[in-house]
């Protein structure tokens, strides 16, 4: 029959309306900015080098925790804030407890759990009454658990919850100091093994290979009926219910899997920082997580880890060089500071507006 | 007791919907290996029916059905998709069930993949089983191969031509261990005819394999060509079964139609088209690309002062036509009305030139349901005919004092039951908001008016007074009447003529005291084909 001819057309079909250029030209489009940016800033190679390579080590953790979500089909989870302040509050607890080293890291991952997953059940409920605007709704809710946040450890740590470490509390005798030393637990994960290739580089091996086994768990979950169901639900809600799967649930676990994966990861980085701002750190992880992923060339609809790591690795690049770009470009290193921001804010909404437009032209 | 005769028996089956029966006292018996062939017209029942015998939320949502449905001979009444699916009914649906990001074979298990154990999964359950890919390819193309199709089972179903998509929707079916009965909505309706003589051959051989199949279609060769019997629905009865030997496609399209009309219109005088009369509007070839309501090539004239009735099998592309005139979906072709060209693909330009429209979708777009009846009513010519302004020290507002006089004599006049010009139009019965949509049209002076499904989702009562209205403003203020409606009864009831839309194309134009024969041939698109005395 005429059924190779159909099948070749299928496959052009396929490649024209992939449009290469067009899918990569975010990625595309930040590594002429870092290259530029790069040249700019006359930085030496190898400290740019091991900055990159210390924040991409410490942030990809939290990017990745994103992927989930987006696969199935909730949009760019900007509730990983809650995620962040379970991480925080676990940290917080052990150093209360004066614990310390990998094993306080260890009771610190373990502590965060249950609450991360009581937190990403009630973000997944609230997120399945709001089909359809996931990603608005999870980011007020975000600024809302900030404010309860505020709440505990500004009002409640030390008057309601009693600290046996005195100098977490602020000399009223109630409130959470506003930084607080992670002494403990301080690069408890990174100091595992860390190796000096060269004078002025270091590599925290150890964090990287745990980045490296949660890209590898990410790919195997993905091939389990449950990662096939997440996909399905992703791509059609409709379908999904009619062929049998629980939407509702399975929109619940990929909440669930998201926040705990961003309550280890915001462990990861405050370890890697050492001290944590106590009302600061948890803010901006949902706003620059999704930045670096869609800097990467994901999309609300379409993620992997490597374009999570990719983009993670191009958006700090621009953290680092764009401040001494802009103090030799302008004489002001405060310009470049603003074209970062500007740069986060800009690509979130960019590749927003890019979806909008895709989803009509399929129409 | 015997053992089973048939398959599937479906016993004095009802099904009312607050009150307004659907079905009454369905009776169907299908043998296993039998090819059954369900017909009748839209809205006759046949989705209720196939809602029924899946268990679909729909009717136990509101308030189930009556009678049994019986699977090889045991009472099974199946409460949801899932029960009916253990009890081996597959469904082909209409819109495909497929996921175009996924493969051939990944759709075809779809929810029920083959997993194997892994480490993770004997800890953290069986939904950490990991998928047996090789395994899940191997399934599909046994299925894909017991249909003849020689397509890689891991092309991504995206980009497939619709009448592959229809044979995966199948290869899922026929990958179920347990299928016995297996139904078609409509399953030809998307494929080319060449693909079509395709599958009809391979619904035959899954009939030889033992299924049973429901095959719903409305055209009426392919049941004749592929059926063994016939049960035609009318009206939620089953005004007959056939065995399709006996039958033939006239006999079926009598049946279907029915004779259901009072003779109030049957004194209309029918004129064949001639080339110097008067038209209002001349529709030459016209396309219109409404999602499921495509408009393919339509040519059309309009006589002025006529009431021309547009009917029409659902999905043939009836409804495109009044909202192609009106621009509301992207048009292509010529319209010339009074022979001027009418600008396409622009809605003031239509309202301006005294076209009004009353649409099929009254809640969606048709009223501005947080609003009361006088806005409602004054809107559309508040925007196009700068009607109800006044001017305050150069700033135009609007005249609330010319609306509610406008809006109290419409209210009189359509007599439009509410409580008073403020009400919102929520909260009014279906057919007061069908008045307030006409009031609206009126209010713009048309000399046509478009009217899509008026008496949809309103009660019997309520029905008549709309029609009546709609003939009261062709007598009286001569105004052309172009009404689109799925119910061949009303459009009989009122027009001077009947156009009948088939796969987008104007099939023919009918008196409309022609026979239910001719009627039920027009819509199946087999009028031309049979050279009909």
């Amino acid at each position: 029959m005429d059924q190779n001819v159909k099948l070749d057309e299928i496959k052009t079909k396929r490649q024209m309306t992939s449009d290469y250029i067009f899918r990569f030209i975010v990625p595309i489009v930040f590594i002429v900015l870092c290259g530029i940016g790069y040249n700019l800033s006359e930085l030496q190679f190898t400290f740019v080098l091991n900055e990159v390579i210390t924040r991409l080590a410490r942030n990809s953790f939290l990017v990745i925790s994103l992927i989930i979500p987006v696969i199935a089909g909730m949009g760019l989870n900007f509730g990983i804030v809650l995620g962040a302040i379970a991480g925080q509050i676990a940290l917080v607890f052990v150093t209360d407890h004066s614990l310390g080293g990998l094993s306080g890291l260890l009771i610190a991952f373990l502590v965060s759990t249950p609450l991360a997953i009581v937190f990403g059940y009630l973000v997944g409920q609230v997120l399945n009454r709001a089909k359809g605007k996931e990603m608005i709704t999870s980011m007020i809710l975000g600024f809302f658990a900030n404010g309860v946040y505020q709440l505990v450890f500004l009002v409640f740590a030390g008057t309601i919850i009693p600290f046996k470490t005195e100098k977490l509390i602020i000399s009223t005798g109630m409130g959470v100091r506003n930084s607080v030393d992670l002494i403990g637990v301080r690069q408890a994960l990174d100091n595992v093994w860390k190796i000096r290739p060269y004078q002025g580089l270091t590599v925290p091996m150890s964090t990287i290979i745990v980045v490296g086994l949660l890209c590898l768990t990410l790919t195997f979950f993905l091939r389990t009926k449950l990662g096939q169901e997440m996909r399905t639900v992703g791509q059609n809600m409709h379908i999904a219910e009619v062929s049998g799967i629980n939407v509702d649930r399975t929109r619940i676990t990929a909440i669930i899997i998201s926040t705990v994966l961003a309550a280890w990861g915001q462990i990861i980085f405050l370890q890697n920082i050492g001290t944590l701002n106590t009302y600061g750190s948890h803010e901006q992880v949902g706003l620059f997580a999704v930045a670096s992923l869609l800097i990467g060339g994901a999309s609300v609809t379409k993620a992997t880890y490597r374009q999570a790591l990719l983009g993670t690795f191009l958006f700090h690049m621009l953290f680092i060089i764009s401040p001494m770009a802009g103090q030799n470009l302008m004489g002001d290193s405060q310009i470049g500071e603003f074209f970062r921001v500007f740069v986060a804010y800009g690509v979130i909404g960019l590749a927003l507006l890019l979806h909008a437009w895709q989803k009509r032209g399929k129409k | 007791m015997l053992t089973a005769e048939y398959l599937l028996q479906m016993k004095d089956v009802s099904k009312d919907y607050s009150g307004n029966r659907v079905l009454k006292g369905v009776n169907i018996n299908i043998k296993a290996g039998e090819i059954h062939g369900l017909v009748g017209e839209n809205g006759a029942g046949k989705s209720t029916l196939m809602n029924i015998l899946f268990g679909m939320p729909v009717i136990h949502s509101t308030g189930g059905y009556e009678g049994d449905i019986l699977i090889d001979g045991e009472v099974a009444n199946p409460k949801s998709p899932k029960e009916s699916m253990e009890l081996g009914i597959g469904m082909v649906h209409q819109e495909f069930m497929l996921i175009p990001g996924f493969s051939i074979t990944e759709n075809i298990k779809l929810n029920r993949e083959i997993t194997k154990d892994n480490l993770f999964s004997r800890i953290l359950g069986p939904k950490m089983k990991t998928l047996d890919f090789k395994k899940m390819g191997q399934d599909s193309r046994e299925a894909l191969d017991k249909l003849g199709m020689s397509i890689d089972e891991w092309l991504p179903v995206a980009g497939l031509p619709v009448g592959y998509m229809q044979f995966v929707e199948i290869a899922r079916e026929i990958d179920k261990d347990n299928l016995k009965l297996l139904v078609f909505d409509e399953p030809t309706a998307v494929l080319a005819e060449s693909e079509a003589d395709r599958f009809l051959k391979i619904v035959r051989k899954l009939a030889d394999m033992g299924i049973a199949i429901l095959f719903i279609s409305h055209r009426l060769d392919e049941i004749i060509e592929i059926t063994d019997n016939i049960t035609v629905l009318r009206d939620g009865e089953v005004v007959s079964n056939l065995i399709t030997k006996d039958a033939d496609v006239h006999k079926i399209a009598e049946l279907m139609v029915g004779r259901k009309i009072e003779s109030t219109n049957m004194d209309k005088i029918f004129k064949e088209e001639t080339e110097d009369e008067d038209y209002i509007l001349n529709i030459k070839d016209l396309y219109v690309d409404m999602p499921g309501e495509v408009v393919k090539g339509l040519n059309l004239k309009v006589r002025r002062g006529e009431i021309l009735g547009i009917g029409g099998l659902g999905g043939q592309g009836k409804i495109g036509v009044a909202n192609g005139i009106m621009g509301l979906y992207p048009t292509k072709g010529e319209i010339l009305k009074n022979s001027e060209s009418l600008p396409l693909n622009q809605p003031k330009k239509s309202l301006d030139l005294g076209v009004a429209f009353v649409t099929e979708d009254r809640r969606g777009v048709g009223l501005l349901l947080d609003d009361s009846i006088e806005h409602n009513i004054a809107i559309s010519a508040l925007q196009i005919k700068e009607k109800f302004i006044k001017k305050t020290a150069a700033i135009r507002m609007m005249d609330e004092k010319m609306v509610r006089e406008h809006a109290l004599d419409m209210i009189k006049e359509l007599d439009i039951r509410c409580t008073g010009p403020k009400q919102l139009t929520r909260r009014l019965s279906g057919g007061n908001q069908q008045k307030v949509c006409i009031a609206r049209a009126l209010t713009l002076d048309p000399d046509i008016i478009l009217v899509s499904e008026p008496t949809r989702g309103i009660d019997i009562g309520a029905k008549k007074i709309v029609l009546d209205l709609l003939v009261k403003l062709n007598k009286e203020l001569g105004m052309t009447v172009i009404i689109t409606s799925s119910e061949l009864a009303e459009l009989r009831s009122i027009s001077d003529r009947i156009a009948i839309i088939f796969e987008g194309k104007l099939e023919g134009i009918l008196a409309p005291n022609a026979s239910d024969v001719d009627f039920g041939l027009m819509m199946a698109g087999e009028y031309g084909k049979e050279g009909v005395s």
